[in-house]
């Protein structure tokens, strides 16, 4: 019994996106048009070369016909895939796996998510009929739990903590301001941050990620094809991808300072690529900052800052643009919102660009490894995606 | 064994929140009468007030010595089906007991009383009475500064009995005195004048003078006395009459928790049992629809009882809630909806199979690593032990605050929600909601305990569970 990965058996040989954002004049099949078009263009493959497809969507549609109907797949295997704020990722780990197995030659992965009509503020989610015993926390009172746990357990008074997150949300939106397809694109000042409306003690508005509408898709080969299609494929080296017990409201051990299953997720994904060291070996990441403090402790579950130093590594610029390890190249969900089945393939190609040297203002010099991340869930009681690609076999 | 059942044990509820009478007068322009009166909180009805009553109540008298179930308020929480059933779900009672609501008079309160001491006297188990009740008073109006929201409830039984009835005396006579016609949601009255001069005076009088007379006891024989009358002038007028000494009267709440309607005569009574020694007599007296009095007699047993919370307790226990905040929680105020779905109701069957988790509170302890979880669960979180467990009840377990989150994105009657991660002691940990706190003095390490509360009504389902509160 193992989780042996897959490490260099596929690569991605063309990717899509939208521009991410209020999409008042698209629907669902527009994005996804307009991501997998942008797909096939960017592998210089047509339509009808794509033998299978996995689709990723939370809410925008049920069934492989969400897909197959407004792009016209002619009688090909569309899987609908769905497992929360990781749905875009594990579309993409059930494409690659497909495609590893020999399974299909060549396949898609697409991710989409049209969050702006239902004329609600935040997510809406339906669950099935029950005893109306589970409460109904919002998504950033869930993530909210993080900040007093962790500024008690490391001293921060919270005035101290307050400025740690407020310089995560000020990292990502200077990041998000050097992209075209974020949804945000202003840098926005501490200030403006520190100060925002208070949503969900001590997270203000300007912790939270944005909601948007898009769509992004990859095309998905055997390594040893890829060049077939393109000159500068980027290969996978893991996938991992865990749901924990949910032992977080139910055990007096769980201290809310950290997610065990990124914890475990990460650990399985970094003996699969053969890293030993994150801080060191990984040279950018994209996580799943759906909150400032998320982003804080993902850090430390990461194994990018030691337990408890998650803090002094935000305020020395550690993960800044021109920090040793900078994450959220492309501004992440706080630049770029969460259309939930589309951002793990949103992470994916900012890899992608970075790789391939195509990421403009904020292309980072010769990057090696890169990591993405989704979580799905709330403290306690979560799942959880990583993954790390390279540039090169080996 | 006694033929006449008596008091075996009592608890009472006052809810938390106040309203001043000034805040009212100073919105509406109106004359405000002094002092404050209590207020269900949002998350709270006659049948959660209820809950919290008969909690204490069973301290001292186990679910299993029940054997009848009678629920009285005019402020049901359903039009049909039985509310009572809700209070016996939350205090764990067991299924082989009768179960009644009495509605439709401020008067079912003290019946429930008289008709739980019969349903007790010769019978080998005890009869419970639980009383609550939420009154509106109309803007404006005297009864919404008048009113107050309270509970009570009374273990009757014939064996460890704290005060004996020795008499009861009651009168029924048909006259208009306050009335509310089905779907109103504000009562009438008649004039003042009349009612006082034609109902309550003499009516409160003959049923006094003929509860005396039936126990051959001299109105000087009262250590205390208990006068319940919507018209406080009524009371004056007997107090005057029999030359009661006004020092023997209990309080009643007049100036702290209003008139709690079906619950004041027996809240008045909780109110002075703490004060009675063995062998004095307490004379209880309403009239509301006709007039009811009970004479009672302390045991020796009186001595060692002591009530979980005393009224007084409770009274002092309290915080302010706008008239504005009021408006909205009794739906008198419409509101935006927020933008945010409306909550499903929630669906009869997964309400059946976790009736003892939703409603009792009971989550489940392994057998064999020994943690207690909740909700209840097949595999142990610690050992993952396969069906190993057995029930375990967190009600009354105190916990501590672990974490928590101040919502502020989440609707509510009464931003911003507070949701607390909490640590029970010896074992177990809950997320759920707070209430009955200030947002701003939350903190972790924070001491809190259970509370029965309605989170929420959706297509007519009152969905009731529990949350934690600071402790009282």
């Amino acid at each position: 019994m193992a989780s042996r990965g897959i490490k260099d058996r596929v690569a991605i040989i063309g990717m899509g996106c939208t521009k991410f954002g209020e999409h008042w004049d698209k629907g669902p099949d527009d994005l996804l048009c307009e991501a997998a078009y942008e797909a096939y263009a960017s592998a210089g493959v047509n339509p009808d070369d794509i033998d299978a497809y996995w689709l990723g969507t939370m809410g925008s549609g049920i069934s492989g016909l969400t897909l197959s109907e407004p792009l016209k797949i002619q009688y090909k295997p569309v899987t609908r895939v769905e497992n929360m704020c990781a749905t875009g990722s594990e579309a993409m780990r059930q494409a690659c796996y497909a495609v590893a197995s020999g399974a299909f030659d060549i396949v898609m992965a697409i991710g989409v998510e049209k969050l702006k009509d239902s004329g609600y503020s935040g997510l809406v989610t339906s669950a099935p009929p029950n005893d109306g015993t589970e409460g109904g926390m919002t998504a950033p009172a869930s993530f909210s739990l993080l900040a007093p746990a962790y500024f008690k357990k490391y001293g921060l008074d919270p005035d101290k903590g307050k400025d740690v997150l407020s310089r995560i949300a000020w990292k990502n939106h200077r990041n998000g301001a050097k992209n075209p397809k974020a949804q945000f694109q202003k840098e926005v000042s501490i200030e403006a941050i520190k100060n925002s409306p208070k949503i969900a003690d001590p997270l203000g508005i300007m912790d939270c990620s944005g909601v948007s509408d898009g769509s992004a898709a990859a095309i998905i080969v055997r390594a040893e094809d890829a060049h077939k299609y393109c000159k500068n494929p980027i290969y996978i080296k893991a996938l991992s991808f865990v749901a924990g017990p949910a032992e977080g409201p139910l055990s007096q051990d769980y201290d809310f300072t950290t997610f065990r299953e990124v914890v475990a997720s990460a650990k399985d994904a970094y003996s699969q690529a053969g890293i030993t060291d994150a801080r060191a070996q990984i040279s950018m990441a994209e996580v799943h900052d759906c909150f400032t403090p998320t982003e804080l402790v993902l850090y430390e579950d990461l194994g990018f800052s030691k337990r408890g130093t998650a803090w002094q590594d935000v305020m020395d610029g550690y993960f800044d643009l021109d920090g040793k390890l900078p994450v959220n190249p492309d501004g992440g969900l706080k630049s770029f919102g969460h259309p939930i089945g589309a951002s793990g393939l949103r992470m994916m190609y900012e890899m992608w660009l970075q790789f391939r040297g195509e990421a403009g203002p904020r292309q980072l010099k010769n990057p090696k490894l890169g990591l993405t991340h989704n979580l799905g869930g709330a403290p306690g009681r979560c799942v959880s995606f990583v993954s790390v690609v390279g540039k090169e076999v080996g | 064994m006694r033929l006449m059942a008596g008091i075996v044990s009592y608890g009472s509820y006052v809810p938390y929140r106040r309203l001043k009478r000034a805040a009212i007068a100073a919105m509406l322009g109106v004359t405000a009468s002094k002092g404050e009166r209590s207020v269900a909180s949002f998350d709270e009805d006659s049948a959660s007030m209820a809950v919290e009553a008969v909690r204490d109540a069973l301290k001292a008298a186990p679910p299993s010595s029940i054997g009848a179930l009678l629920f009285a308020t005019t402020t049901p929480p359903y039009g049909e089906k039985l509310n009572a059933a809700i209070i016996a779900a939350a205090t764990r009672m067991p299924p082989n007991i009768r179960a009644v609501d009495l509605t439709g008079s401020v008067r079912a309160g003290i019946s429930a009383i008289l008709q739980g001491a019969d349903a007790a006297s010769g019978s080998k188990t005890n009869a419970l009475v639980a009383i609550g009740d939420a009154r509106l008073g109309a803007p404006e109006g005297k009864a919404e500064q008048q009113n107050g929201d309270g509970a009570v409830a009374f273990v009757l039984g014939t064996e460890h009995v704290i005060a004996e009835i020795e008499a009861t005396a009651s009168l029924t006579r048909e006259f208009m005195d306050t009335w509310r016609a089905p779907g109103e949601r504000f009562g009438h009255s008649w004039e003042e004048r009349f009612t006082l001069t034609q109902a309550y005076s003499p009516l409160l009088s003959k049923a006094i003078t003929d509860v005396l007379a039936k126990a051959k006891v001299a109105p000087g024989d009262l250590a205390k006395v208990v006068l319940d009358a919507p018209n406080l002038r009524a009371a004056d007028e007997i107090i005057r009459a029999m030359k009661l000494d006004p020092a023997r009267l209990g309080d009643n709440f007049a100036l702290t928790v209003g008139q709690t309607g079906a619950a004041h005569p027996g809240l008045m009574l909780a109110g002075v049992l703490p004060s009675l020694k063995p062998g004095e007599r307490v004379l209880v007296a309403s009239v509301a629809d006709g007039a009811d009095a009970i004479l009672l007699r302390a045991t020796p047993a009186i001595a060692g009882f002591k009530p979980v919370r005393s009224v007084g307790m409770q009274i002092e226990s309290k915080g302010d809630v706008s008239y504005g905040s009021y408006l909205k929680w009794r739906e008198i105020l419409p509101t935006e909806p927020p933008r945010r779905p409306d909550p499903d109701r929630p669906a009869g069957p997964p309400m059946l199979r976790s009736q003892q988790w939703k409603f009792g509170f009971v989550g489940s302890k392994c057998t064999q690593c020994g943690t207690p979880q909740l909700p209840p669960q097949r595999v142990c979180v610690k050992c993952r032990a396969f069906d190993k467990m057995e029930p375990y009840a967190f009600a009354d377990r105190t916990a501590r605050i672990a974490t928590y989150a101040i919502d502020r994105l989440a609707y509510s009657l009464n931003p911003p929600t507070v949701n607390v991660v909490i640590d029970f002691e010896g074992g177990g940990r809950f997320l759920c909601e707070m209430t009955d706190c200030e947002p701003e003095k939350v903190a972790i390490g924070d001491e809190v305990e259970m509370t029965f509360r309605r989170l929420f009504t959706a297509d007519g389902v009152h969905n009731y569970f529990w949350k934690a509160r600071p402790k009282r």
